[in-house]
């Protein structure tokens, strides 16, 4: 048999055996796996990606959490977190960040229909409200400080300062972040790029809202009903 | 199932060639005459040396027949050899998998079962069963920078990088450390276990045999860690009620705070020594982090270069 | 004004660090200078320093790679030398240099060495691989090799301004907590790994998305080729892996620096947390280093063997089982810290389970192998040699799964054996092995045969000699990590380690002499057609190296090994397809955010070692601005003119005609003919 025989007979690969649900590979060719368009637009992509990273942020915060949850007893007889949380605050913390989140989706909306005017002020009241909740928090750590929980005083305490701080420095993140984005809006417009940065800033902004809500419920309320 | 560590060398031995059992019939042969783990002194590393075989022959089982095939078909379906069949379109073969898969899975099964048995009859926290008339030693093991303190509450005895143990009779370790992480291993009496600072943990060994046995950490643990080794001394019993006799009479000195606490500065490649009078508070008071834990370098001084106080 | 940094941290009192510092400093101005001098500059800036070009990012991470595996190697020479020496002597690393060399070579080999490596490679071949232009996020890929970069240079600035870290290749406290280690070493590996961390978190991101997102038309799942699977596991794994790295260490920083307790001695601190917590991350980072190369040897198998990878669906599986149980088993690196007989015997029979699935890929490489015509060009010789040796790894690591088995050979010299088998066979081998397989299609040229087998054989042959001791003398009980030690039944093994790690020394100058020798002798190693190897998958329709674009048109894919079906629909007609409507293609613009962004973050990363707070807040406001600048750019993307894209494809294009026209005849010679093993189809 010559080499262009060989070639010319029908070649068993020729009807693909790995075709999915398809175990003896006969009837069309046509398979219903992703990717059969070829690569998906930009859009796609950048949420794809910044949801992976947000995935990649909630494991570090798993970490947190887990540490926090170990080091619960760890108090090396000094005080304990149900003595000095500060329910008020906690509560007061919490609606800035709901207000906020809130206000983020408005700026959204605005932005959707291209309306410079209503995107910066939601987007500047987002703000705020993240502020406030930075202040807030920061007024919480001085008290806890100054009556006597350092996160030097004990294994719970690091972990408490760790994993709330860890969620307020994402916050001034986001804050320095959302500038930018005020920033970027006003000087450029809705652009496709700037849109698509937007869409992950919401995202970002929105998860911040989520892991607090973990955070408050494992560290302040099932602290407390230790 | 071979009886004995060397039943199971011979069995393994004659299986056949493969490079694997030829280390471990070189590595066995050696440590036949040399102390290792292959050649237990004691019923736990005997356990555990059986264990470590008999996973080695079954796994053998698989892995040399499979690096035979590799071989053997590397080199019969080399290119330059016109008397192979060459097969383009063998790519798949529904049998074949179900064999290749189901293998390794039986032998994992296999292996999970001995894992499973072995590691609840050989968890370290479990008493060796005695037929010894006397009650277990009991032993209270500080790791430090960098010696090992062994401490006999019952005696009132404590002594530095040796400890003298009854042969034939189970010692109960209690185990703790002063600073950092250190694994309390002697490799011919049977496993190790870790020793951490504000944590208790326990080991039971015995030594079938008077003699020396080579102790050491397994965990590094600062600049000093090589000469953390010390000794197993399993002596008859009459010969231990000796030693803590003439150990309580000496003149040398004594294991209260003040003892411990210059204990606790760094030293390195300390020679044996013994404690005429031990506190028998002290390890609890360690364990309970009621005792400052042994000092760092320099403490408070930082900077490049550091080195550890007394260590060449 | 300079924190804790003063003149006492240049180590004029010890010549070792000092003469191999000024040594690289030397080599280092001299390269910088031949650069300068003679007007390269501008080149290597515009065409390599800011590319975003997924290719040239992947040749600069496996030179990386390739440079910090000789440092590390460096290391593993003292390493074994001190050791051969130092029998009831003291050696010639006192203890304090010994310990940084041991926690140097073991973070730079995993960190520095392997990653970069396999990421390397997994850059240059994925995008080509799936039939795509590029990665998901150019810049970000940019970004992520220089900030590895920065971790490198700050590992290696430890050598000459300060020292290196004494506690590990991972930092177990309470030892490498400030109180036991005040010194700056630790703070220069923790920031090394977390400035690095990021970088390989990006890649993770980048590549999930590329190989979910972004293939060729018609390239569903199941018609990737292996290696993006691979790919695909270790990137999912890098994703749920480092933040783990990221948030312990951050947890050992804030213990050192600001006096926290996470895992201090005192206060309550727990030191098994960061065992459990670091391991959490550091067995799904074997797993990262070991599943591309098992990749990389699925592609080279199938190639050379002239078959398909025999079992694809299986090896899927297996691979995607390989990733979801590696975070399952990490408590198997501690079963002595006393978890109990219930733990360590679930954890064991999980480690034990995660051999089968590799144990299928071993047979199904054999299955491809079987029935196969098998070129034992070097690439192949690695990926037997690859089968061989980590079959007797994996055995081993099964051993050690047993807990009570465990108990004995914990932390010794047979646990050093068992990785470095599955390491240097895997990771090592498979980037040898991917190196010589693609340096064709990066560079356009093949390499050296000759040297390439010889360096393969001595890296064989080194392996064996250095480990097999090392085996035997952790079952007579020697323990990792000792600087001296007075037991003399280990001394002559130690000794053979030493011997083997000489002939390994062999091997390396034979690599280095492959790079030479090939880059001298390049025009008579020629790839002319792009396909040197009668390669299988996409990437070799390209030609060699591939135009910036990648492919004119992206293909259109209908079946698994896309391009093997290409060349034997156009060998059987003795044509190639109709040339295609060339329209102009959009690139992404280089840019020199990664490089700038990394050279902040090696201020704030030095800062931050030596205190030098006013020097933190610098650099982290210039990576700001440096963002933000970035960000700010008008055109992203350049266009290349339709007519350039028909020029470069159809230069391909008449190769490939070429190279057919004698392909007919070729292939009646071949299947009447006896075939002589080095023979590569497709050279004159």
């Amino acid at each position: 048999m010559s080499a262009t025989e060989v070639l010319r007979t029908p070649h068993p690969l020729d009807f693909d055996p790995y075709k999915v649900g398809h175990g003896e590979g006969g009837g069309h060719d046509y398979v219903t796996g992703h990717g059969e368009g070829g690569p998906a637009s930009k859009r796609v992509i950048v949420g794809y990606g910044f949801w992976l990273f947000l995935l990649s942020d909630i494991i570090l915060f798993s970490c947190l959490f887990a540490s926090h949850a170990v080091l619960q007893t760890a108090t090396a007889g000094g005080p304990t977190g149900p003595q000095l949380f500060d329910p008020m605050s906690v509560a007061l913390e919490t609606a800035c960040l709901l207000i906020s989140s809130f206000l983020c989706g408005l700026s959204a909306v605005a932005a959707g229909v291209r309306n410079q005017l209503w995107t910066q002020v939601f987007l500047f009241f987002t703000g705020i409200f993240g502020l406030a909740f930075l202040l807030l928090e920061v007024r919480d750590f001085t008290s806890l400080v100054a009556r006597g929980a350092s996160p030097q005083v004990s294994a719970f305490w690091s972990s408490f300062f760790a994993v709330v701080g860890c969620h307020g420095c994402h916050v001034t993140v986001g804050l320095l972040w959302l500038g930018t984005m005020m920033a970027q809006v006003y000087f450029k417009g809705f652009r496709p790029n700037v849109m698509r940065r937007l869409v992950c800033f919401n995202l970002f902004w929105h998860m911040l809202d989520l892991i607090w809500v973990a955070l408050f419920t494992i560290v302040y309320l099932i602290g407390e009903g230790r | 199932m071979p009886k004995s560590v060397a039943d199971a060398r011979d069995k393994i031995c004659s299986l056949g060639v493969g490079r694997a059992l030829v280390v471990v019939c070189a590595a066995a042969a050696l440590g036949g005459c040399s102390g290792g783990i292959l050649q237990p002194q004691g019923p736990v590393g005997a356990a555990g040396a059986k264990i470590l075989l008999n996973a080695v022959g079954i796994m053998s089982v698989i892995v040399v027949p499979t690096i035979v095939a590799l071989l053997v078909i590397g080199f019969w379906f080399r290119a330059s050899n016109t008397r192979a069949r060459y097969q383009p379109s063998f790519v798949y073969s529904g049998r074949l998998e179900i064999i290749v898969w189901s293998i390794p899975i039986l032998v994992i099964m296999f292996l999970g079962g001995l894992t499973w048995i072995g590691s609840h009859q050989l968890d370290p926290f479990v008493p060796i069963a005695s037929n010894a008339k006397d009650p277990p030693l009991e032993v209270q093991v500080v790791s430090l920078d960098w010696k090992w303190l062994f401490i006999y509450p019952q005696q009132r005895i404590a002594s530095v990088n040796e400890v003298v143990v009854p042969a034939d009779t189970p010692v109960h370790f209690f185990l703790t450390s002063a600073t950092v992480m250190n694994q309390f291993f002697v490799p011919q009496l049977g496993s190790m276990i870790a020793t951490m600072h504000g944590m208790q943990t326990q080991l039971w060994l015995a030594a079938d045999h008077p003699g020396d046995y080579y102790g050491l950490s397994a965990q590094f643990s600062g600049d000093g860690f090589s000469g953390m080794h010390f000794t197993v001394r399993a002596v008859t019993h009459d010969d231990f009620q000796h030693w803590v006799a003439a150990t309580q009479q000496q003149s040398g000195p004594v294991l209260d705070r003040n003892g411990y606490f210059d204990l606790l500065r760094e030293s390195c490649n300390v020679q044996p020594f013994t404690y005429r009078n031990a506190d028998p508070s002290l390890f609890a008071a360690v364990v309970r982090d009621q005792l400052p834990s042994g000092p760092g370098p320099y403490v408070g001084r930082a900077g490049p270069g550091v080195r550890p106080i007394g260590c060449g | 004004m300079f924190g804790k940094l003063t003149l006492n941290a240049i180590p004029f009192d010890q010549p070792i660090p000092l003469v191999a510092g000024a040594f690289v400093f030397l080599v280092l101005i001299a390269v910088i200078a031949w650069v300068i001098v003679r007007g390269h500059l501008p080149y290597l800036w515009h065409e390599w320093i800011t590319s975003v070009d997924h290719k040239r990012i992947g040749v600069m991470y496996t030179l990386l790679g390739l440079v910090m595996l000789v440092r590390g190697f460096i290391d593993a020479l003292m390493m074994r030398s001190q050791q051969a020496l130092a029998f009831n002597a003291p050696g010639y690393l006192p203890p304090e240099h010994y310990d940084q060399v041991f926690s140097a070579h073991g973070t730079i080999m995993i960190f520095f060495a392997a990653m970069p490596l396999m990421i390397g490679l997994m850059n240059f071949a994925v995008p080509l691989q799936l039939g795509v232009r590029d990665v998901a996020f150019p810049t970000f890929n940019s970004t992520s090799f220089w900030l590895t970069a920065t971790g490198a240079l700050l590992v290696n600035l430890s050598l000459v301004i300060g020292e290196f870290s004494r506690a590990m290749w991972l930092p177990y406290p309470p030892l490498s907590e400030y109180r036991y280690s005040p010194d700056v070493g630790v703070d220069y590996y923790l920031w090394a790994l977390q400035i690095a961390g990021v970088g390989t978190l990006l890649t993770g991101i980048n590549f999930v998305t590329t190989i979910l997102k972004i293939r060729a038309p018609g390239m569903s799942y199941l018609r990737m080729p292996v290696f993006c699977w691979t790919a695909l596991a270790a990137n999912l794994l890098i994703i749920a892996a480092f933040p783990v790295l990221t948030a312990t260490l951050g947890m050992l920083l804030l213990d050192r620096y600001l006096g926290f307790h996470f895992f201090t001695n005192s206060g309550g601190g727990n030191m098994m947390m960061f065992v459990n917590l670091i391991w959490a991350w550091g067995h799904p980072e074997v797993y990262i280093l070991v599943l591309p190369a098992f990749g990389i040897f699925s592609e080279v198998i199938a190639t050379f063997s002239g078959k398909p990878l025999f079992g694809y669906r299986s090896m899927v599986l297996a691979t995607m089982a390989i990733c979801l149980i590696s975070f399952l088993v990490w408590l198997h690196h501690f079963f002595t810290m006393g978890a109990g007989g219930n733990v360590n015997a679930v954890f064991g029979i999980a480690t034990a389970i995660i051999a089968v699935p590799t144990g299928v890929k071993i047979f199904n490489w054999m299955f491809t192998m079987y029935g196969g015509r098998i070129r034992y060009d070097t690439p192949m010789l690695w990926a037997l040699g690859f089968t061989v040796t980590f079959v007797i790894g994996g055995m081993t690591g099964v051993l050690l799964s047993v807990p009570p088995a465990d108990f004995l050979v914990h932390n010794s010299m047979f646990l050093v054996a068992h990785f470095h088998n599955v390491i240097i066979a895997g990771t090592l081998f498979g980037a040898f092995a991917g190196i010589t397989y693609w340096f064709p299609k990066a560079f356009g040229f093949r390499l050296h045969e000759g040297w390439g087998k010889a360096g393969f054989w001595l890296s064989f042959a080194g392996f064996y000699i250095t480990f097999v001791p090392l085996y035997a003398v952790g079952l007579l009980g020697m323990t990792r990590r000792l600087q001296t030690y007075d037991v003399p039944e280990w001394r002559p093994w130690v000794l053979a380690a030493g011997v083997g790690v000489l002939v390994l020394c062999g091997a390396l100058f034979c690599q280095v002499m492959q790079f030479i020798v090939s880059i001298r002798q390049r025009e008579s190693l020629r790839d002319e057609t792009g396909d040197p190897w009668n390669g299988r998958s996409l990437e070799w329709s390209t030609a060699s190296p591939p135009p910036a674009f990648n492919y004119a048109v992206l293909p259109n894919v209908q079946g698994g090994e896309p391009y093997w079906q290409i060349k034997r629909r156009a060998i059987e007609s003795q044509q190639l397809t109709a040339e295609p409507d060339y329209k102009p293609i959009e690139l992404p613009r280089n840019s020199p955010t990664g490089f700038i962004t990394a050279f902040f973050c090696t201020i704030t990363g030095f800062a931050l070692i030596w205190h030098i707070w006013w020097l933190v807040g610098l650099g982290l406001f210039g990576a700001y601005v440096v963002f933000v600048w970035f960000a700010w750019r008008d055109r992203e993307e350049y266009v290349i003119p339709a007519e350039e894209v028909a020029r470069a494809d159809r230069a391909r294009r008449r190769a490939r005609e070429e190279w057919l026209a004698q392909d007919a005849a070729r292939e009646e010679w071949l299947a009447t003919h006896a075939h002589p093993s080095a023979q590569p189809v497709g050279q004159a």
